[in-house]
């Protein structure tokens, strides 16, 4: 049903995606799909790395072990923005047709006010994109 | 799940030599939620930082005139005592730069040796340009010219008393105008771009080559080593939230009462409280708009089209104007800045205490005490251009662009003043000397429109570039804290700005943040010797 599925992450709170990212294992293995691990970024050093490549090592490196893990097939994409806590969600879109994927799986936050002044990723992402947008409550 | 830390990788940017540090960036910060809004902060510099402006707005008001007056001699007791160590750290920074252009250090590229630029030279030109010093060539491009002219022509030019620069020209009206174009250009041209220039690269190699946090502390690695993680990292870092916050909110306080001066000259606005605070909220609310769009789509874009604008009126000026003369002049007073700056740079020896304490002095602490926020601005936007490119981008150009700036805006008033015996210009407040000199000249209802729109955004690209500096140095040097923090600084620097106008205290608290200067002046010397150390690392 599905081909390919996206797993956005936030390597600085990878202890809160458990549940995402077993749900996307379990989907990927119904349906033998591909995951697609994508992580975004600015150039600045962050708590992830000194620049980009470090990053994009780590990131390389979850998504091995995620296939490991759940034996299912992976790969990683990291996306670089000047901007990342504004640009995300353009990079996300953007990602999502690049990747060809048809199944986004990502955690979510409980809905609340500040939703009325920032749109939530997920509902973003279900806007401009053809593909499922499975929201996963952590 | 695997474990995904402690496995550093060499850079792949290409060969860089990064600083190894236990220390790991955001690991002093609070990610908390407050109400419906997340945060992460460092712990303890945003609390710090914000607890004590508020306090120091508290004060300033509960003691309007003690605060005044203790702040105002602070000022002029630095920038007078102190002229000297101003002047001679600032010939410092130009001859650094100028040196970094030609040395071997110049083909290090900031980023990694195959970091590609971020942004087009005009994207990076215009933010560089608007964050940097846009507003001040609007209110001084056509004031100064005419206050160092004046004073030179001046009969008792070269006395005492006398504001005048170097010994002025006492009646000859040629000499004193070369003079007055000369010293305006000491003021906007190679000083204080290099002082940007310096803070800009230390923080640009130190974060992008060397791995460390975006943040003031980072630059004084190898100097305090590990200790910059501490206090004396925190006090640095709350020092420059100090200065770029009462910087930017004093600045928007006397920005709106100019703006309502233009406002109600051109439409006849009425100069009032509620006019200057809906100006304020005005601004705040286009700035707070730019910094959720972000980076690209807010501040890029705004200071790109604050540079159409900007351009389109000295076109104008230029092609309206006295256009032989302007572009003639052009190269005349690049010549005149050159035979002038051995003279006008010396902090020796000389007897123009006036001018040399009042302006230059005053107008070193103040760019320096601009430079934290600038200098971070424009490294957080360089990645990717090599240090001899980034230098003459924002050491040579801007400069030269200044040059033309004021020939172009002085060079006009000063000929309408003496060619013309227009007077209108000369005896005009500061705030009204552009629009005096753009109503002597056609169309100037159009043209004094633009002018004030530019003032405007001027000041929206300033408010917005600075609360994406505060929030990154109060999130600890992370780019990517929640959207709510950089809303509230946007919010809280507008609200400090319509305090400290309704309660008084603007001029206070902006002397006190000019005094952040001396500081300053000391860190950036000490920038210079992290620079020079930083780069004879680096793979060239």
């Amino acid at each position: 049903m599905y081909r390919k599925i996206m797993v956005p992450v936030d390597l600085a709170h990878a202890d809160k995606l458990a549940l995402a990212l077993d749900t996307a294992a379990n989907l990927a293995k119904l349906y033998g799909a591909p995951v697609t691990y994508v992580g975004v970024t600015a150039a600045t050093p962050g708590p992830l790395g000194h620049n980009p490549g470090e990053y994009e090592q780590k990131l390389k490196a979850f998504a091995a072990a995620q296939g490991e893990t759940h034996g299912i097939q992976t790969d990683a994409r990291m996306v670089v923005t000047h901007d990342p806590a504004v640009d995300l969600d353009d990079a996300l879109v953007k990602t999502v047709h690049e990747t060809a994927s048809d199944l986004v799986v990502m955690a979510t936050h409980i809905p609340n006010v500040a939703d009325h002044f920032w749109p939530s990723n997920g509902g973003r992402v279900a806007t401009h994109t053809d593909a499922s947008v499975f929201l996963v409550r952590g | 799940m695997s474990d995904t830390s402690g496995q550093g990788i060499p850079a792949p940017e290409g060969p860089a030599d990064l600083i190894e540090t236990e220390y790991q960036i955001g690991q002093d910060n609070i990610s908390t939620r407050i109400g419906p809004f997340g945060l992460d902060i460092h712990n303890p510099v945003f609390a710090i930082s914000g607890l004590a402006i508020i306090a120091f707005v508290l004060v300033t008001l509960a003691f309007q005139e003690g605060a005044g007056t203790m702040f105002n001699d602070l000022r002029v007791w630095l920038t007078s005592t102190f002229d000297w160590f101003f002047l001679l750290s600032a010939n410092i920074f130009v001859l650094l730069c100028l040196f970094l252009i030609v040395s071997p250090y110049g083909k290090v590229r900031i980023g990694g040796k195959d970091a590609t630029p971020d942004y087009s030279y005009s994207g990076w030109f215009a933010m560089l340009f608007a964050a940097g010093m846009g507003i001040g060539l609007m209110f001084y491009g056509v004031s100064e010219p005419i206050s160092h002219f004046s004073s030179s022509f001046a009969e008792n030019a070269g006395t005492p008393e006398s504001w005048a620069p170097l010994a002025g020209a006492p009646g000859n009206e040629t000499e004193a105008r070369h003079l007055g174009m000369a010293a305006t250009i000491f003021h906007w041209g190679l000083h204080p771009w290099a002082i940007y220039a310096v803070v800009a690269l230390a923080l640009a190699l130190f974060s992008y080559n060397k791995g460390l946090p975006l943040t003031m502390r980072s630059v004084f690695y190898p100097i305090f080593g590990e200790r910059v993680w501490g206090w004396t990292g925190h006090i640095i870092d709350t020092l420059a939230v100090f200065a770029t916050l009462f910087g930017l909110a004093t600045s928007l306080g006397f920005g709106a009462e100019q703006a309502n001066a233009g406002l109600n000259h051109i439409f006849g606005i009425p100069v009032s409280d509620v006019s200057k605070v809906v100006l304020i909220v005005a601004i705040t609310g286009v700035a707070l708009l730019s910094v959720v769009a972000g980076l690209d789509a807010g501040v890029k874009r705004l200071s790109e089209i604050n540079m159409v604008l900007a351009a389109l009126l000295l076109a104008f000026v230029l092609i309206v104007g006295p256009t032989l003369a302007i572009i003639t002049g052009f190269f005349t007073n690049l010549w005149e800045y050159a035979r002038y700056l051995p003279e006008l740079s010396n902090p020796f020896g000389r007897a123009d205490d006036n001018f040399r304490q009042g302006w230059t002095s005053f107008y070193w602490a103040w760019w320096i005490s601009w430079s934290p926020f600038v200098g971070m601005f424009i490294a957080r936007v360089s990645r990717g251009r090599t240090v001899r490119e980034f230098i003459i981008c924002v050491l040579i150009i801007p400069s030269v662009v200044s040059v033309f700036w004021m020939t172009t805006f002085g060079g006009t008033a000063i000929s309408q003043i003496v060619n013309d015996g227009y007077q209108a210009v000369a005896d005009a407040p500061l705030e009204l000397k552009l629009f005096a000199m753009l109503e002597a000249l056609p169309l100037q209802t159009i043209t004094s429109f633009i002018a004030i729109v530019l003032v405007i955004v001027f000041f929206v690209t300033s408010s917005d570039s600075g609360s994406l500096v505060i929030d990154t140095i109060t999130a600890g040097g992370k780019v990517d804290a929640p959207v709510p923090q950089r809303v509230f600084w946007a919010s809280f620097e507008g609200l400090v700005a319509i305090a400290l106008l309704l309660g008084g205290g603007l001029g206070a608290l902006q002397a006190m943040a000019v005094s952040t200067g001396f500081p300053f002046t000391i860190v950036l010397l000490l920038a210079c010797f992290a620079i020079l150390k930083g780069l004879h690392s680096e793979p060239r």
